[in-house]
């Protein structure tokens, strides 16, 4: 039909966008370059990186177990500070939710609060928590313990609130048409709503703060990454990798076991 | 009975949503209200138990004012209100049972309600109206495995447990089929005679209204237009009733200098 008229032009991008897209392009690589300029890296370091991972390869092997009940001591002591950390810091969670999510909240005030504890939980890393408690209850357990609760706080806090704000609102009109109080519509009418999030969410909590517990011990907190940092500072590389290997199946582990669980409540 | 006089419901600076509505509900009768969506049928209904609150105006359920009502005053009110909705409003997650138990909610203590320990009484009675309405088989089953018509019968089993003084029904039939939908109707009808209950139905099925409801109220516009026998409503009357748009009413309204009043019908 058209054969004889001039072909029709279509380009996906106008040459505007084309230029916008083009200055984009540039400006990520200049940004890149400058990054990595900026940094100061060492480069003979970097190049003679093949030769310092097979020099410490050989140092490493083979791992030396002959302390192995160290070890699995070490790993028991950091599935307690895991374990324990998660559910105090539930506990403390539940009621961070319910006055930080906006449908719940007594009134600004409390929600203001909620949402501050929420972010100062979450804006610190364990590790700045860990140093903070080993400075105010000396290095240990507790510490740990302290580090991850704090940190976990905020996390489970922040979801839970979120699968508050998102339940649906129908149910509890229907109950507080009955006449019930305000606690037996939490109970009849937002707990059956966010129990799936609550589940889902303590137990990736619980498999992250297992993870998160190993390396407390860098900072005399606790756990198998004591035995690491002492294993690193005496150059006793054979125990550094049996170390690394135990850590390896333990995460393996909870990663296993979060899954069954989840797989089981939900 | 349910006195409801002059009430006005609005909602910020806007135009009221209900314009001065007076309506009486005597024992053991059912009611429903037709009118087009937006006409304040809803409004009407969550104004009687206050889960929306009146701008003014009075509203009297056997000799309880219920627009002054505060906090625990209120809930005990309530109590003696059972409300159906459109959605059926169930906690989907739940049991049966445990919706149904729900209606006793205002009854019985914390501690019972958590550890779901409720009174044999409560218990009986649930088993009682789950088999009047024919769902007792289902009730250990998950709320959401149920078929539409089979979750409104729980939310009536609900409202029931409340030991109502009147139930309210918020367009009960409207995400059901029509031949549950007329089940459901049949079921409010011989309930209402069956436990000597006032039964207000909002309704868009005027078909329904008319063949299972002792009197029909129309509302336009936060108004009722007509109050009568299902057999006179007419032609006429239906035209009144779902003709004409919001703007119309207030034009006319300007025009006639009268604010706030009802029309009479």
């Amino acid at each position: 039909m058209a054969r004889g008229g001039e072909s029709r032009q279509w380009h996906r991008y106008t040459p505007r966008q084309r230029l916008v897209r083009f200055i984009s392009y540039l400006l990520f690589v200049a940004v890149t370059v400058w990054a990595l300029r900026s940094v100061d890296i060492f480069w003979p370091w970097l190049f003679d990186a093949p030769n310092a991972m097979g020099d410490l390869f050989g140092r490493m092997v083979p791992p030396d177990f002959s302390r192995w009940s160290d070890i699995v001591r070490a790993l028991l002591e950091t599935l307690n500070i895991a374990t324990i950390a998660t559910f105090f810091a539930i506990l403390m969670a539940l009621p961070v939710a319910y006055i930080a999510a906006q449908n719940t909240t007594p009134n600004k005030a409390f929600l203001w609060l909620g949402r501050f504890i929420l972010v100062s939980s979450r804006s610190v890393n364990t590790l700045i928590w860990a140093l903070l408690f080993v400075a105010i209850f000396g290095p240990g357990v507790l510490a740990g313990i302290l580090a991850i609760t704090f940190r976990s706080v905020g996390f489970l806090g922040k979801l839970l609130g979120e699968a508050i704000e998102e339940i649906d609102r129908n149910p509890v009109e229907a109950i507080e048409a009955t006449g019930a109080s305000r606690g037996k519509v939490i109970l009849y009418a937002i707990v059956p709503q966010v129990v799936p999030t609550f589940f889902a969410v303590s137990i990736l909590r619980w498999d992250i703060n297992l993870r998160e517990s190993t390396v407390l011990g860098l900072v005399g907190a606790g756990g198998i990454g004591l035995l690491l940092q002492g294993a690193i500072d005496t150059f006793q590389w054979q125990v550094v990798a049996a170390i690394l290997l135990a850590i390896i199946v333990l995460v393996l582990l909870g990663e296993a076991i979060s899954g069954w669980l989840r797989s089981k409540v939900i | 009975m349910l006195q409801i006089t002059n009430l006005v419901k609005r909602y910020g600076s806007d135009e009221p949503v209900l314009k001065n509505l007076s309506l009486t509900v005597p024992e053991r009768n059912v009611v429903s209200v037709i009118g087009a969506s937006g006409a304040g049928k809803s409004t009407l209904l969550r104004c009687i138990n206050r889960l929306v609150e009146p701008t003014s105006g009075d509203i009297e359920l056997n000799g309880v004012n219920l627009t002054k009502l505060r906090g625990g005053q209120l809930r005990h009110a309530r109590q003696r209100i059972g409300m159906i909705f459109q959605g059926f409003n169930l906690v989907e997650r739940l049991t049966v049972m445990e919706n149904v138990l729900s209606g006793r909610l205002g009854y019985v203590s914390f501690l019972r309600a958590a550890f779901r320990r409720f009174p044999q009484a409560d218990i009986d009675r649930a088993f009682h109206f789950m088999e009047r309405v024919g769902i007792a088989h289902y009730a250990n089953k998950r709320a959401d495995e149920l078929s539409g018509g089979e979750r409104q019968r729980v939310g009536v089993v609900r409202a029931l447990m409340q030991e109502p003084e009147i139930l309210l029904a918020d367009e009960p039939t409207a995400s059901l089929d029509p031949k549950t939908s007329e089940q459901i109707m049949a079921l409010l009808r011989s309930l209402s005679e069956e436990l000597s209950l006032p039964v207000l139905i909002n309704i868009h099925n005027v078909t329904e209204a008319k063949a299972y409801t002792d009197r029909i109220v129309g509302m336009r516009y936060g108004r009722i237009i007509f109050d009568g026998a299902p057999t006179s409503l007419d032609e006429a009357a239906m035209d009144e009733i779902y003709a004409g748009t919001p703007v119309d009413d207030r034009a006319a309204d300007q025009a006639a200098g009268r604010p706030l009043e009802t029309v009479p019908s």
